[in-house]
């Protein structure tokens, strides 16, 4: 095993025992241990992205009774809009993964065609927030009306930021394979992006049931 | 580029073919979809008993997250995943203490804290 482990893992990159034993079971390459490994980091920080968020989401969920006589949830929240958001962050997601295959077996019709469609309904995603956004500040219901709007303000505008750095990389990322060609490393950074962006949409899953679903359900 | 190993770029687990990997996002699309549908219908409507929404969409979005982390993310029980499952499972208990501490303790100093308006009244 040490053997086979030192060859597919040169700079001992994997020290710890589980990612010695996965490197030895991918004996074919360092390459693709590198992809594994890569994953792996860039998981890590995934897991505390969402953990910042779960402080978000306490915050949210301590501060959601404190309207100091303002609107609640209930008379802000409009679900046909939150339905239409959540339709164009699943399918963006799904063309996310179909775009990741295409670069994997490098067909550029996939590649391309998938990712375009993802950053369209990404931004259409981020459109209609910023829509929801300006429509609750015009009718007086902005962040500094009350700690409830605050932490709903925080919350959801965190995740848009989010969003909209994953609109920016996934520009970045075509720009990139369109200049410099499928290379390992180009590869392993879609791989990272199309982490992130199936992230975005878990932590939104949990935003519209605990923000909007029970919020307008109160 | 030569010593590159195309099927250990694949974004699926090794062996699969693309066909499969395509597969596997328009299983785990459905089955979003169909969990969504459900939690946005018993959200706007009462043919569910009331209390018991916030417990139903709750685990319908478990359920979700699930279906995205599998489905999507590849998160599975293979041996070259032990480690990302193991950063998921201290991710998961380190959100839940971060949310179920901060509601109970909140919920408690809520609960001692002296009413608002005999508070106003001893700082006059």
């Amino acid at each position: 095993m040490s053997g086979a482990a030192a060859t597919a893992d040169p700079h001992r990159l994997g020290r710890s025992s589980g990612l010695r034993h996965a490197a030895s079971e991918n004996a074919g390459g360092g390459l693709r241990a590198k992809r594994i490994i890569t994953g792996y980091g860039f998981w890590i920080f995934l897991l505390s992205d969402i953990i910042m968020f779960s402080a978000f989401f306490a915050t949210y969920a301590v501060l959601v009774g404190n309207t100091a006589g303002g609107p609640s949830g209930k008379d802000l929240f409009d679900l046909r809009n939150v339905a239409i958001e959540t339709a164009l962050l699943l399918f963006s997601s799904f063309t996310c993964g179909i775009g990741s295959i295409g670069a994997e077996t490098r067909r550029g019709s996939w590649f391309y065609g998938a990712m375009s469609v993802t950053f369209l309904f990404g931004a259409g995603f981020i459109a209609l927030e910023i829509h929801e956004f300006a429509g609750l500040v015009a009718q007086g219901a902005g962040p500094t009306r009350s700690a409830f709007l605050s932490a709903f303000f925080t919350l959801v505008g965190c995740h848009g930021l989010h969003v909209t750095a994953g609109l920016l990389w996934l520009l970045t990322m075509m720009a990139q394979v369109y200049a410099k060609g499928y290379r390992a490393d180009i590869l392993r950074r879609i791989l990272c992006f199309s982490l992130f962006w199936h992230a975005l949409d878990i932590i939104w899953v949990a935003l519209f049931t605990v923000v909007y679903l029970m919020g307008a359900g109160q | 580029m030569s010593d590159f190993d195309p099927e250990g770029a694949t974004d699926v687990a090794p062996g699969e073919d693309e066909a499969e990997g395509v597969l596997t996002y328009v299983v785990g699309l459905g089955l979003a979809v169909v969990l969504t549908i459900v939690s946005f219908f018993i959200a706007g409507n009462s043919l569910v008993w009331g209390p018991s929404i916030p417990v139903a969409l709750t685990v319908l979005a478990v359920a979700q997250m699930g279906v995205h982390l599998v489905f999507f993310l590849h998160i599975t029980t293979g041996p070259d995943n032990v480690n990302n499952v193991m950063a998921l499972a201290f991710g998961v208990l380190i959100v839940l203490l971060i949310m179920a501490g901060s509601l109970w303790i909140m919920a408690h100093m809520n609960h001692n804290m002296m009413p608002m308006e005999q508070m106003m009244q001893m700082q006059r």
